[in-house]
């Protein structure tokens, strides 16, 4: 089985966000895999393992849209333990989902995967859009904000629970498909392949994406990386998304603490109305 | 010129407070762009509802198949996109619920059409605000293509008033339906008396501070006291406390009632950006550095167990007492 995961690089989540000439101010960014792209890798590996004999089947290929430097995210998610890495030069500003999706798809009509696993959405830009675009250009079905998902044996279908408003929705795709997968995709039972065995716990508590072992940075180096160009796959599709301007919120006005719980109901009533 | 194709979720033979917030919207694009509001319903009990919706909207189109009964993105995405075009529609809209999010993309991929997601703001027929980065900044853009696909932010549009009028009511064909072998094999649910978490008035939500699914219920009677709905942090959910359905933030769902109480829940950035449009915010945490009470109204430190029923008590007596 052959498992295409498209990743992006974002800058990292945890840093406070500047803002200068009205764009986000990206000169001191550290950049970092996108974290549901992590998650997306962590459930490729998943599938295609045996997580107990540490055999692996088939293949998973990594893939980014991105400039020369977006390569140290491609080299992360090979030191997880994908094997191959393809890098498609493109400016971020350059880009939007229709371009991104465009471009993935030149790439899956090259490379032919049985399945794409991806984030739900990138943290920065929050669009939310590239799997569902994609399979849609594809004409493949689509199984979105993916919490569990389940193999067949004869591994022609996906079980998928999805988190949807009401609860979670088990939707059934034959492959090839494009699954997006959701933070809770990387708990310690959420993946079955009927490789692993079923009882197979990855970690404990909330789970999370595998750490890359020291072999598996000193062998993400050896590791295959192609590069193209946005013209080598013919897509020459001009972002349809311009940037007008960024700005931050309206801060909140500062509340205060109170003593106690008959003083905050009080308040509650009386200023705020709010009883 | 051009109308505004807008997908309305409904049940119960009405349109959802969701499918209201995204009429609003449609009603300020359809003026922009010089056009009308189209609403359109597919899916089981979709005509049955027509009228309902045409307090709405000038023109209501239903669509009814057996093959389209429940929601699907592969049969559903071409029957929006055929009849965004049969209609005229420079701008196909959604509210982002699971479903908008996970269709109009697809839809906008089939028009190949540019899409905004999740705005918060029309600025102009073809420009839109949109949060980006958790919320930590909002981001103007533009979107350049002829037709536009847009989902829209619930928490961020009031619902639509009804038209003095009804509209009308056509019923479209679902032409070739194709599920691509695609099939929803079950939905878990747990039937809940509250309010929609995304419409509440109030929302009391609890951390992992609250320790278990169990010490969740005076939550809950908080709760049903106040008429207000569940939320919870994704700790909470993540350690199977509460059904994963209750999470708010960015990758949750988006909450701006005019009261939301967070008791336990320390303030991360990706639960703020769910809550911090909530009129009234209150935080109830033993941590008096819990970066939830910079954002919070009103704040008081001390523990849950001291702290609810205490809340519970004296509210009632605030209602007894009205
Ligand atoms: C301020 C600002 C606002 C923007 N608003 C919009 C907008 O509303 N609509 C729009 O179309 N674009 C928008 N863009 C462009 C957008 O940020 C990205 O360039 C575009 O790639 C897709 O949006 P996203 O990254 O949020 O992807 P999402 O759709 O959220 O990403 C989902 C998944 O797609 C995959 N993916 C995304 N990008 C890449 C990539 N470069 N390489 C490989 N895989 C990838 C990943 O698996 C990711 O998890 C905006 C850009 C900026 C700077
Ligand atoms: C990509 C990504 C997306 C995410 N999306 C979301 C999201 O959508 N929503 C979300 O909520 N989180 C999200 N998170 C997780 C987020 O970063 C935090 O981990 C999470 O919000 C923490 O939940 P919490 O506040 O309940 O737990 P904690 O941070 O552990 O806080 C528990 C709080 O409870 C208090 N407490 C403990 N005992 C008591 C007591 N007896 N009485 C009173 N107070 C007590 C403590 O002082 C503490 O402040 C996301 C994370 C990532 C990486």
């Amino acid at each position: 089985m052959k498992i295409l995961v498209p990743i992006k690089r974002v800058p990292d989540p945890e840093l406070k966000v500047k803002i200068k000439d009205g764009a986000i101010d990206l000169s001191g960014a550290s950049w970092v895999v996108n974290t549901f792209d992590e998650y997306a890798v962590e459930t490729a590996l998943r599938l295609r393992e045996n997580a107990e004999s540490g055999e692996s089947h088939g293949e998973v290929v990594v893939v980014t849209i991105g400039p020369e430097d977006a390569a140290q995210q491609l080299r992360s998610a090979l030191a997880m333990g994908a094997d191959r890495a393809i890098r498609v030069d493109g400016e971020d500003r350059a880009l939007d989902a229709r371009v991104v999706a465009a471009a993935l798809a030149r790439v899956i009509e090259a490379e032919k995967p049985d399945l794409v696993v991806m984030g739900k959405q990138a943290v920065d830009g929050d669009a939310n859009q590239v799997g569902q675009m994609l399979a849609g250009r594809l004409g493949w079905p689509q199984a979105t904000f993916a919490a569990t998902v389940e193999l067949a044996a004869d591994k022609g279908s996906l079980t998928v629970g999805r988190e949807v408003d009401t609860g979670v929705e088990y939707k059934v795709v034959n492959l090839p498909a494009v699954l997006t997968v959701d933070l809770r995709v990387v708990a310690p039972t959420s993946v079955k392949n009927n490789i692993t065995p079923a009882s197979h716990s990855y970690g404990t508590g909330e789970g999370g994406p595998r750490y890359a072992s020291l072999k598996g940075i000193m062998a993400a180096k050896k590791k295959p990386m192609e590069q193209k160009s946005l013209s080598d796959l013919g897509v020459d599709a001009a972002p349809a998304i311009k940037e007008l301007g960024v700005f931050l919120p309206p801060a909140r006005a500062a509340g205060q603490k109170v003593a106690d719980i008959p003083t905050l109901v009080q308040k509650l009533a009386d200023e705020a109305k709010a009883l | 010129m051009g109308n505004v194709l807008a997908f309305c979720e409904f049940g119960d033979g009405a349109l959802k407070a969701s499918a209201l917030s995204n009429l609003t919207f449609a009603r300020a694009a359809a003026a922009a762009h010089g056009g009308e509001v189209i609403a359109l319903l597919v899916g089981a009990g979709a005509a049955a509802a027509g009228p309902a919706a045409a307090r709405y909207a000038g023109k209501v189109v239903t669509v009814e198949h057996g093959d389209l009964a429940a929601y699907l993105a592969e049969t559903y995405a071409p029957v929006v996109a055929r009849l965004a075009g049969d209609h005229g529609a420079t701008v196909v809209t959604a509210t982002a619920t699971a479903v908008g999010k996970d269709l109009l993309p697809r839809v906008a991929a089939l028009l190949d059409a540019g899409m905004a997601s999740d705005i918060s703001r029309l600025d102009g027929a073809t420009q839109f605000t949109r949060p980006i980065l958790a919320g930590n900044a909002y981001a103007q853009i533009e979107v350049t293509t002829p037709v536009i696909c847009v989902t829209v932010r619930q928490s961020e549009f009031p619902q639509a008033e009804e038209l003095g009028a009804a509209g009308e009511v056509v019923a479209a064909d679902a032409g070739a339906v194709d599920a691509l072998g695609a099939r929803i094999d079950r939905v878990e649910s747990q039937k809940s008396d509250r309010p929609e978490l995304t419409s509440a008035k109030v929302v009391v939500s609890g951390g992992r501070g609250m320790q278990s699914g169990d010490n969740f219920k005076v939550l809950e009677e908080l709760a049903d006291l106040l008429g207000a709905a569940m939320g919870a942090s994704r700790a909470a959910t993540d350690a199977g406390m509460v059904p994963a359905d209750w999470q708010v933030g960015q990758t949750g769902k988006i909450v701006a009632p005019n009261l939301y109480i967070a008791v336990a829940i320390s303030g991360a950035i990706q639960h703020l950006a769910g809550m911090k449009g909530s009129k009234t915010i209150v935080a109830i945490n033993k941590d008096p550095e819990a970066p939830i009470f910079q954002v919070a109204d009103y704040g008081v430190v001390t523990t849950w167990e001291k702290a609810i029923p205490e809340l519970v008590e004296e509210i009632k007596k605030l209602k007894a007492s009205r």
